[in-house]
């Protein structure tokens, strides 16, 4: 088995290489002894980079159920389309006995190259546990830097698949070089090329920085750490006792830190899944959002939109369905879906073209901005604009969530990212009022006054500073037949006419056309230019 | 459709004559959608009534009016007597149709319709009170000489007198509600710990429902066919028998599948069965439409079990065979016109097959409820006999409060054979998708050989499935053309990721590879496949087999019309995901795959294994509903198989037990609570 998917992974090598051997071979007699032990080498070389560190370590890497560094390329890529970099690239450190041969591995402890995802254009890294645990050894970092280096170049997306115990200690500060030479290009690469690490195996230390900087963070269930120190640690310094899961795992990362996208099974569906990702990306800041064949009509109505918000605006509704029913075949690859749920984030697309979606979520504390959301939302939005993603917003929010937990938490900051996230965005932008539009939250979300294209409410619109009880408590302090002001209130906020007649939504549309009125507009939308002032660059409230 | 043929018919005669101008329609769902569009047919103006979380309902926006009744309980809103009474003076109604449940058969509220001078569509009180109460309906049947069961001719007063006339009358028995109906407050005892337990479940269960907790009991005919007659009567003595109806498949003593002729009776006993259902009606005075059940043994006896002084829900397929409509003909006689037809012009045309289509887990006792959105929803409308009786659509929620069915599907067609296939067919081509339906369930049941050869009783479902319905079985033909389907879909879908609009920077994609090769999982058996493909046209080969799959589809659409080695079939795809999980439809049946590519299936095996949750020491609500009551607390221990909690949803009584002998760790529920399907109520330790 091993055997032979190392000869499948460099058939369009070894082929090239093994005719040119044959030929060498056939004329052995007329050439230098010499130069037939240099390709002998080239082949011993490629022999041992392709087995990585052995047959054993191969074994109990697949016992642990993860798969070895090029399997997940081979997974990832395009059938024959990888071209691996820097091969015969070996460590140069000479202490704790690390010169000695057996201790030198062709390509050391990671695989580079490029390669193809559906036919397009991608650079990849593939950390190996096999060798040395994966550990960043310079050597390591230099032919990460080289791949991220030229994809930045050509402009293409870079992925790492991270299975890592951490530093080559026995290399002392060059490993850390390392690391910092990777992280200067992770922030360099920020905005220019999409970034994406996967985490299948240990992340740890100062290693964790470089998912962290990257655009999307996803990791395999069961499979996949990333803490700053481990549980050992952790006990000496805090007396805490924690499992690794419970530390860095993907549920602690993908429901409870943030610091993960999404999370996925097991390697196989982790780099299925990333296959089906990567579809929805440009390829640079340079190049347009991707748009694929789409059999979804375009102008196909939704009647289920039309009775999907209550009547009593207390009542929750799934904004999910919203989403799934106004996309292109329902699929809606969501990014977070299990931290801060009070707002939904994630790709779709609408007549093929690819693009990002934001809706505050009322299931889920009435869909309420809160720190967590907000700081979701605000790094979601930012990636969109700096690739050329159109942002639909859907808005059901009734505020900021009040409580001395937010305010000692800064609210007033983190809120403050995704209205500036919102506003400096200058992709299309085109907003949904499904239902409540209250206060601040209002203008955050993606309002006309934010520079919103195209910005519509649906009849059940509510756009107002507050919800009618709360207004009349303020407006009539102490005056008696509170009801009666309640209903008036109502009757004058509680529907979409006021912003409507000052023209901050464009048109007020029956839900079921919502599909329809988006692709056409996203159509027009298509050759928008607009630009910030210039600026070294902005300075978001972090 | 025969009764929707005529319907044109009906129009020209009936702006003729004067009937009523405005109809309330007391109930909601496609009964009061059924009701609407006849009262539309004849001019006569509608007002729906509904619950605050049925206003967007389809038969609100069909009625020309609606009225809000009240809060989602039933009791609070279609219940709710005064709430209705003051819709009516509001608008102006001057009659009612009550559809049925609900107060279709309220004495009370027919009382206090007449005192307020408003027609009732159906019968008069007296009828209602004499065939609602089943102790006295029995006693007024014996007297018109009607078959009877026997039985004990009163009410039952507590578990031990239960268990005492039981013994009298010999097990099995029967213990049922004196006002029930539906199958509900009914339980079979075969022995005196099942009749004490039957009591309990009942008296409670007909103290929620009716709102009255008397019982009796009576022998339990084991084995039996149920088969009802149509009756119809006018207010000056006239009756006609409109033939029978099937309706032995049931799941809980409630219906399913029903058609109409029954392929048991033989014009003898047809005609005399008819005649004792008339001379009943006559008896009683009775007016308007209304159904005589019976309980036919297989030696052809048989026995009145009760009187339904209402429209049926399995109407339609008598009106398909006769060509009237019954509700225009409730509206026509409470108006006070005599009946139109004589019995000798009652025909049976054809047959007629009705399928409940419930939101329903059939893998659960053949159906537990479930809720949710339709998120999407189509009907098989565009086959010809085919009539779908439905209130719902798109972006309709099935919730907790009301029954769960979603509609009736209706096939027609010159012989059964012919409806039979029509069936299959038009379940097939339904659309439902965000809640589990029984659509598996009713596609087995209309092929199964003993349904199609007419050998049913109301055990059926028991009896085909004693270990519970698993869905449909494939054969080894059946299971290559699912596989060849999913690898089709997954090719499909494949060569269209790869496709990308006007983008100069993707390479030339390699000449498509002529022959794929997958790897496809089902039910654990893992199948290598060869596929290749030419336009739409798919060739797969399986352990050395072709199948051929062609067919115009494309990856949005939500049926897939194929034809598959020759046959047609449509099928299905509820779920395809980007690590190769496909789910489809196919023959009723709901199949899990897993399409993976040849090196993604063989690396499949360093995966690891996920350990399921260990589900014996937690007890998780197997349905969304309240809890009626917590019979344990934390500490106590208790032996498997005894009860934990009640259940309550759709107004049926579930009873939850322990999977094991253990000690309860912690309790999550409280009577009262309202829980949803798969919460946790109890975990033992």
């Amino acid at each position: 088995m091993d055997y032979i998917y190392q000869v499948r992974l460099t058939t369009h090598i070894s082929s090239a290489i093994g005719s040119l051997t044959h030929a060498l071979l056939q004329n052995a007699r007329c050439y230098s002894v010499s130069h037939l032990s240099v390709q002998e080498r080239i082949e011993q070389k490629r022999k041992a980079a392709l087995t990585g560190g052995g047959q054993l370590r191969i074994a109990a890497q697949h016992k642990r159920g993860k798969l070895t560094a090029r399997e997940r390329l081979e997974l990832l890529l395009d059938p024959d389309s990888f071209v691996e970099y820097d091969m015969f690239v070996e460590h140069r450190c000479s202490d704790f006995g690390m010169e000695a041969d057996h201790n030198k591995y062709p390509g050391d402890s990671v695989v580079t190259g490029q390669g193809r995802i559906n036919g397009r254009l991608v650079y990849v890294f593939s950390q190996d546990f096999t060798v040395f645990g994966g550990s960043l050894s310079g050597a390591h970092a230099q032919k990460i830097c080289k791949i991220m280096d030229q994809a930045m170049m050509v402009g293409a997306p870079v992925i790492g698949l991270n299975d890592s115990g951490g530093a080559r200690i026995q290399e002392g500060v060059e490993s850390l070089a390392g690391y910092a030479d990777i992280f200067l290009r992770n922030v360099m690469a920020s905005g220019v090329v999409p970034q994406i690490s996967l985490i299948m195996g240990p992340c740890a230390g100062g290693a964790v920085y470089s998912p962290a900087l990257t655009d999307f963070t996803f990791m395999v269930k069961d499979t996949s750490y990333l803490f700053i120190t481990g549980p050992d640690v952790v006990k000496s310094v805090t007396n805490e006792d924690v499992t690794q899961e419970e530390l860095g795992g993907a549920k602690t990362h993908t429901t409870v830190s943030g610091v993960a996208h999404r999370a996925f099974e097991n390697d196989i569906d982790a780099l299925l899944n990333l296959r089906n990702f990567f579809n929805f990306l440009p390829l640079s800041n340079k190049d347009p959002a991707p748009v694929t064949e789409c059999h979804d009509p375009r102008d196909r109505l939704v009647p289920g939109l039309d009775t999907i918000v209550p009547f009593e605006s207390t009542k929750a509704y799934d904004m999910l369905d919203i989403v799934h029913g106004i996309v292109d075949e329902r699929e809606f690859f969501e990014i977070m879906p299990n931290y801060a749920k009070n707002i939904v984030v994630g790709f779709a697309r609408m007549n093929g073209r690819t693009v990002g979606i934001v809706g505050n979520q009322p299931k889920v504390a009435s869909g309420c901005l809160d720190i967590n959301s907000s700081v979701k939302g605000a790094r979601f939005v930012r990636f969109c604009d700096a690739f050329n993603i159109p942002i639909i917003t859907f808005v059901d929010v009734p505020g900021f969530l009040p409580g001395t937990a937010q305010e000692y938490g800064g609210i007033i900051r983190h809120g403050a990212k995704l209205l500036y996230a919102f506003a400096e965005a200058t992709v299309p932008k085109i907003t949904v009022i499904t239902r409540k539009a209250y206060g601040g939250a209002y203008d955050v979300m993606s309002s006309k006054h934010l520079r919103g294209d195209v910005n519509y409410a649906w009849p059940s619109a509510e756009v107002a500073v507050m919800g009618a009880k709360g207004a009349v408590q303020i407006i009539f302090r102490g005056k008696e037949n509170q009801a009666e002001a309640e209903a008036e209130y109502v009757e004058k906020f509680a529907n979409p006419f006021p912003a409507a007649v000052r023209g901050f939504v464009d048109d007020i549309i029956q839900p079921s056309t919502t599909r329809k009125r988006i692709c056409r507009d996203l159509e027009v939308l298509a050759s928008k230019k607009q630009t910030n002032p210039w600026k070294k660059h902005a300075n978001i409230p972090l | 459709m025969a009764a929707y043929r005529s319907a044109a018919g009906f129009q020209r005669v009936l702006h003729a004559v004067k009937t009523f101008d405005k109809i309330l329609i007391a109930n909601r769902g496609e009964i009061a959608c059924r009701v609407i569009k006849t009262c539309k047919k004849m001019g006569i103006k509608t007002v729906a009534v509904h619950s605050d979380v049925d206003s967007s309902a389809v038969h609100v926006k069909m009625a020309d009016e609606a009225v809000c009744v009240g809060p989602a309980p039933t009791n609070k809103s279609y219940l709710n007597m005064d709430a209705i009474m003051n819709a009516i003076k509001q608008t102006g109604a001057q009659a009612v149709h009550p559809g049925y449940g609900f107060l279709s058969e309220n004495k009370q509220f027919a009382k206090r319709l007449a005192a307020e001078g408003v027609s009732f569509i159906g019968p008069d009180t007296h009828a209602i009170q004499a065939m609602g109460d089943k102790i006295e309906s029995k006693l007024i049947a014996k007297a018109a000489k009607v078959n009877t069961i026997p039985g004990f001719d009163g009410v039952v007063k507590d578990a031990e007198e239960a268990v005492k006339i039981a013994g009298e009358i010999g097990y099995p028995v029967m213990i049922k509600a004196s006002a029930g109906g539906g199958g509900k407050g009914m339980r079979i005892a075969w022995n005196d710990e099942e009749t004490r337990e039957g009591f309990r479940f009942s008296s409670q269960e007909a103290a929620s429902s009716f709102g009255d907790d008397r019982l009796l009991i009576e022998k339990f005919i084991d084995n039996p066919r149920h088969i009802e007659i149509q009756v119809l009567a006018d207010k000056h003595g006239n009756a006609l028998w409109l033939n029978e109806r099937e309706c032995s498949i049931q799941r809980r003593n409630q219906k399913v599948v029903e058609e109409a002729p029954s392929t048991f009776l033989d014009p003898d006993t047809r005609r005399a069965m008819g005649e004792q259902a008339v001379s009943l009606a006559k008896a009683v005075k009775y007016s308007s439409a209304g159904t005589v059940e019976f309980l036919v043994d297989s030696k052809k006896n048989f026995y009145f079990l009760e009187m339904n002084t209402r429209l049926q829900v399995e109407h339609p397929i008598t009106e398909c065979i006769t060509g009237l409509d019954l509700v225009q003909q409730m509206i026509r006689i409470a108006m006070g016109y005599k009946l139109q037809h004589k019995q000798s012009d009652i025909p049976i045309n054809g047959w007629a097959i009705e399928s409940r289509v419930y939101a329903e887990d059939p893998y659960k006792s053949f159906g537990l409820p479930s809720i949710g959105r339709l998120s999407q929803y189509q009907e098989p409308l565009d086959l010809r006999n085919v009539r779908v009786d439905s209130g719902i659509e798109e972006g309709s929620d099935i919730s907790i409060y009301y029954d769960p069915m979603i509609s009736k599907l209706v096939t027609y067609g010159k012989t059964r054979e012919e409806a039979l296939k029509k069936m299959e067919e038009a379940l097939d081509n339904y659309v439902i998708r965000g809640v589990t339906h029984n659509i598996p369930l009713l596609r087995e049941i209309i092929v199964h050989p003993r349904f199609v050869s007419g050998d049913i009783s109301t055990k059926f479902l028991p009896e085909v499935y004693p270990d519970g319905f698993k869905g449909h079985m494939l054969t080894a033909g059946e299971r290559r053309e699912l596989l060849a389907t999913a690898a089709a879909l997954y090719v499909a879908a494949q060569l269209r990721s790869q496709k990308f609009l006007g983008d100069l920077r993707v390479s030339v994609v390699p000449a498509e590879s002529r022959q794929w090769e997958l790897c496809v999982e089902l039910d654990k058996g893992v199948h290598m496949l060869g596929v290749s493909r030419s336009g739409n046209n798919y060739t797969v080969e399986i352990d050395g087999e072709k199948v051929e799959v062609s067919g115009e589809w494309n990856l949005a659409s939500a049926l897939l019309p194929l034809t598959i080695n020759g046959k047609h079939r449509t099928l299905q795809c509820l779920l395809r995901t980007a690590a190769g999980e496909i789910t489809l439809q196919y023959l009723g049946t709901s199949f899990k795959l897993r399409v993976l590519s040849k090196l993604a299936a063989s690396l499949s095996k360093h995966m690891p294994e996920k350990v399921p949750e260990d589900t014996s020491s937690i007890l998780r609500s197997p349905m969304p509903g309240s809890v009626v009551a917590v019979s344990v607390k934390p500490g106590d221990n208790v032996a498997e198989g005894q009860e934990i909690c009640v259940i309550e949803a759709m107004k049926m009584q579930n009873s939850m037990t322990a999977a094991k002998a253990a000690k309860v760790k912690s309790v999550h529920c409280k009577a009262g609570d309202t829980v949803g399907e798969g919460d946790l109520l109890v975990e033992l330790e």
